[in-house]
């Protein structure tokens, strides 16, 4: 991703695009309860039989990791947004 | 060994060491030292209380008997947190603005704060949650009842039971304490929350102590478990896809249906910033929470003998282990996730019964109102704490009834199920303003029927509560009535089943009514305010302004939510509104704020009800309805500027065509009044050109010639004395000239036109009113006189009488100076005509005037603000000068005599 603030970059296509950046957080923040959604049926499609319980379980502690990380980190983007919005008025 | 007094013991220290814990917090927020109190990890803790004893005891149960299933019932809820920014950002920011106090106040208050809904819902909860207190209950006794099985200390399996019925009395004493000491549900129950963060973390710490113990303690490392996990009778992928999407959305719907969860996550959330940390910390914990539950379960298969009771294995293998104190951890940890659960659930039933059905009942069995209530603050506390004891009481009640059998095992789910049936009335509320009460109240109502048919009534025992033969059958033959097999659904799992026709008919007779029916005024403001909430946070009001005064409005208000609390929001407000003293005006705004302030401590409907009972009905302002109908309010302002617009061009056509109407009328006047003007003018010209013609031709006598100058001097004078006129009237009508106003005697104005009108005072007798020269008024006095001059003339020209006589009379009531001559007055016919330009009674000749006299008069009493009338029908010739009214120091003063 370009930095748009780096001197001899060409100006920003979009004006506001502190607002825009801080909308797409909002639907990433939307969207991650559907992939988390989508990784936790996904072992629904394995073979039945052939797959070892143990691989579903080390997959869905995996993923669920995976998603209390991306959540974490989601929580703190859209804190400071927030945040950077109520100082910037 | 562990003896049973050691064990209770433990027991109560550790009840001991919890009571201390909440008092030191209840302490220290009372001191305002309730920072970290208030911090984000204590709110994600608080929120374990999702993980009760049926998941505490019953995960590793249910995985010994179903896989990995059990997983479901906790990465719902993590989808739900992880989705937090769709629904919970929304449901926190509603309870904080709407100081909402239990999910039943919230589909109450959303619906237009129908008490209705508030009483279904309760009663929902009642039923669905009381068997799930009863499973705590029992999961306590229980796990008390593995430790007498060893046989040692000398207690009986009988010790179990007499266990619940204590940890019942403990708990409703805890609960009491803690949760009822103030009674606004949105203050924080700092002890409980306190206590439940603690219980939290040692019920974690526990099934953590327990699983590293299987794992590397018996199980020989993580790679070396997973090799025994592969081997266990659990080991094959069969799961259902079907079972496993249901349950997982079931218990996403659950962690925000569940009366307690609902109390924790929106009712006692301090701060929404705290769910942006909970919305990862919360998942973490669940996951922990589920991590070791498949290790403990297969260990458990493998060592212990067959037909153990897979739901104790937390206790039974570290026991079987000779592993005591982490069995008594394990169950100080069952202990901690049945008690907090007790706690919370309790709170959250209680408030819900007192507010939606004890305090209305109890407000209806009073004839004066909330005026005359007496102490409401004490009545909900004590109704709050009776409602305490009846939940665990009930629950109590459901545990002995029940026998503590194997039928409890599934009341998790059929909780789940049960109390998911607001979820529609709920989501819908929140995001669609076309839902109505009439369709929550039947979605609602539907959903709760079906559930009670198909799951709740079958799951309380085989053949207790429905006949195996309606089990099997159906009701009267009705085999589509199937409890489990609606519709011929039979080869359905039972709990999908009785899931997915319940909500179903829930849906589609919510969705289906809503959409039939019509919200009130109530209803689609606080539709608008849910929908909306981010739009407009700080929304319109719902009172217009009442007949309420503000003093007896503080006397409801400190009988509910205390003296002093009143009176400083009374005193807050007033301070607003910048007034002086603690009263302040009965606002819209006021009495919003009130209501909401008295919602947090009774719910919205018995608030808005009481409130309502002081100023006197619902009503809803303008500006409220504006805002309800944000959706259409753009199209409404648009057809509104229409509107008037074109108003406003009917209005110019309108005053167009007047206008129009008044030119042709004018253009017909002038012309009427040319031909008129050049008659008047023609007449003494006719007269003075022959006139001078004889005179230009001689030969006259000396006496005639002067005769004849002397008409030509008449007639010019008559010529010039019509110009005046002509040109007096013009000005008046095209409302030049100055007025010279001034306060005045109409005394002294009267006399002035006698003087001019009557110098000699020959020819008529008059009779002058004393009370004349006590009025003073404002206004030109040489045009005052003109008219009078004009109306004393006219009297002394055309008085009929044989004795004409003249009266002048003061006519206060009207204002007005009456000028009574004793003829005959004028016909009838005439009296309409007097005052238009050239319009004269006999002929000219003996009035000598143009005819311009009465018109000039009407003229100037228009300008001077008063008028001139002809009172026909009096026998005798009355004209009224009607004189404009004045200010009192300029008015009527008493005559002066002497």
């Amino acid at each position: 991703m370009a930095d748009p603030s780096r001197p001899g970059t060409r100006p920003p296509v979009f004006l506001a695009r502190a607002s825009y950046r801080r909308r797409r957080l909002h639907d990433t923040a939307r969207l991650a309860p559907l992939a988390a959604a989508f990784l936790w049926t996904l072992p629904l499609l394995w073979p039945h039989g052939e797959t070892r319980v143990s691989a579903v379980l080390v997959y869905l502690f995996g993923t669920w990791g995976l998603s209390v990380l991306v959540s974490a980190a989601l929580a703190r983007a859209l804190r400071r947004s927030e945040r950077d919005l109520d100082t910037s008025g | 060994m562990l003896g049973f007094n050691a064990l209770v013991s433990i027991a109560l220290v550790y009840g001991a060491f919890l009571f201390g814990v909440a008092f030191a917090a209840e302490r220290r927020a009372a001191g305002g030292r309730d920072g970290w109190l208030r911090s984000p990890w204590i709110y994600t803790l608080s929120l374990s209380i999702y993980c009760t004893a049926w998941t505490f005891y019953g995960a590793v149960g249910y995985a010994a008997r179903s896989g990995l299933e059990y997983l479901t019932i906790y990465l719902g809820p993590s989808l739900v947190m992880i989705g937090w920014w769709w629904l919970l950002r929304k449901l926190v920011r509603i309870g904080r603005v709407q100081r909402i106090t239990s999910i039943a106040d919230l589909i109450s208050s959303r619906f237009g704060k129908s008490g209705l809904l508030g009483v279904i819902v309760t009663l929902l909860a009642v039923v669905g949650v009381t068997p799930y207190i009863a499973l705590q209950l029992q999961s306590i006794a229980q796990s008390l009842d593995v430790f007498a099985a060893r046989g040692e200390g000398g207690w009986t399996a009988q010790g179990g039971g007499s266990a619940a019925l204590w940890s019942a009395v403990g708990l409703a004493l805890f609960t009491i304490l803690f949760g009822t000491r103030n009674l606004d549900a949105n203050e924080r129950h700092h002890g409980i929350v306190m206590a439940v963060a603690v219980e939290a973390v040692v019920k974690l710490g526990a099934l953590i102590a327990v699983g590293v113990y299987v794992v590397w303690g018996l199980g020989g490392g993580a790679s070396e478990m997973l090799a025994r996990i592969d081997a266990s009778p659990i080991a094959a992928w069969e799961q259902s896809g079907g079972r496993w999407i249901g349950f997982t959305l079931l218990s996403a719907g659950a962690l925000l249906c569940l009366p307690r969860m609902f109390q924790v996550l929106v009712v006692e959330n301090a701060d929404e910033s705290h769910l942006a940390t909970a919305s990862w910390a919360f998942p973490l914990y669940l996951a922990l929470m589920s991590l070791f539950v498949v290790p403990i379960a297969v260990m458990g298969l493998e060592i212990l003998p067959e037909g153990a009771n897979p739901d104790m294995f937390v206790l039974t293998v570290p026991l079987s282990q000779g592993r005591d104190g982490l069995a008594v951890w394990a169950f100080l940890g069952g202990f901690s996730s049945a008690a907090s659960m007790v706690m919370v659930a309790t709170i959250a039933l209680a408030t819900m019964m007192s507010n939606h059905i004890i305090v209305p009942l109890w407000l209806r069995s009073r004839t004066g109102g909330a005026m005359m209530a007496g102490d409401v603050r004490a009545m909900v506390l004590t109704a709050r704490r009776v409602s305490i004891l009846g939940v665990l009481g009930l629950g109590y009640l459901y545990f002995r009834l029940s026998g503590g059998g194997t039928a409890l095992a599934s009341i998790g789910l059929v909780a789940f199920v049960g109390v998911v049936q607001v979820l529609p009335a709920l989501i819908g509320g929140l995001f669609w303003r076309g839902a109505t009460r009439a369709g929550a109240a039947t979605g609602l109502l539907l959903g709760f029927a079906v559930w009670l048919w198909a799951m709740f009534l079958p799951s309380v025992g085989d053949g207790t509560a429905i006949p195996a033969a309606v089990m099997r059958a159906g009701p009267f033959g009705l085999d589509f009535l199937r409890p489990q097999a609606l519709f011929w659904t039979g080869g359905l799992d039972p709990v999908l089943h009785a899931a997915l026709w319940s909500l179903a008919l829930n849906v589609a007779g919510f969705v289906g009514v809503s959409l039939a029916s019509f919200p009130g005024p109530v209803e689609r403001l606080q539709g608008a305010q849910f929908v909306g909430v981010f739009d407009h946070s700080e929304g319109p009001g719902s009172w217009a302004r009442g007949a309420a005064d503000a003093e007896p409005l503080l006397v409801m208000a400190q009988r509910i939510i205390g003296a002093p609390e009143a009176q400083a929001i009374f005193a807050n407000h007033a301070a607003l509104q910048g007034k002086e003293g603690r009263l302040p005006d009965v606002t819209p705004d006021f009495i919003r704020t009130l209501e909401r302030e008295l919602a947090g401590s009774v719910g919205a409907a018995t608030a808005h009800a009481m409130i309502g009972q002081m100023t006197e009905g619902v009503s809803v302002s303008v500006e409220d309805l504006i805002a309800v109908a944000d959706e259409t309010a753009q199209i409404m302002e648009y057809s509104n500027r229409l509107e008037q617009k074109s108003a406003e061009l009917e209005r110019t056509a309108a005053a167009l065509r007047e206008a129009n109407a008044k030119l042709t009328a004018l253009s017909v006047q002038k012309d009427g009044f040319l031909s008129q003007i050049s008659h008047e003018l023609r007449t003494p010209m006719t007269s003075i050109r022959a006139f001078a013609e004889i005179l230009r031709e001689g030969g006259l006598e000396g006496a005639e010639q002067d005769r004849f100058a002397a008409i030509i001097g008449d007639e010019a004078g008559r010529l010039t004395r019509l110009l005046d006129d002509l040109l007096d009237l013009s000005v008046l009508e095209a409302g030049q000239g100055l007025l010279d106003l001034r306060p005045t005697g109409l005394g002294g104005v009267i006399d002035r036109a006698l003087d001019a009108a009557l110098p000699l005072r020959d020819g008529l007798r008059l009779r002058r009113d004393p009370a004349l020269d006590g009025v003073r008024i404002v206004t030109d006095p040489d045009r005052l006189a003109q008219v009078f001059i004009n109306l004393i003339a006219n009297a002394r020209k055309y008085c009929d009488a044989a004795e004409p006589e003249l009266r002048i009379v003061w006519n206060p009531a009207a204002h007005a100076v009456d000028f009574i001559d004793n003829g005959s007055g004028i016909p009838p016919d005439q009296g309409r005509v007097i005052f238009e330009k050239f319009s004269r009674l006999s002929d000219a000749g003996k009035a000598g005037g143009a005819g311009l006299g009465l018109a000039i008069c009407r003229e100037i009493m228009t300008r001077l603000g008063g008028g001139i009338r002809y009172l026909p029908g009096q026998g005798c010739g009355v004209f009224r000068v009607e004189l404009p009214q004045v200010a009192a120091p300029l008015g009527i003063e008493q005559p002066v005599t002497g």
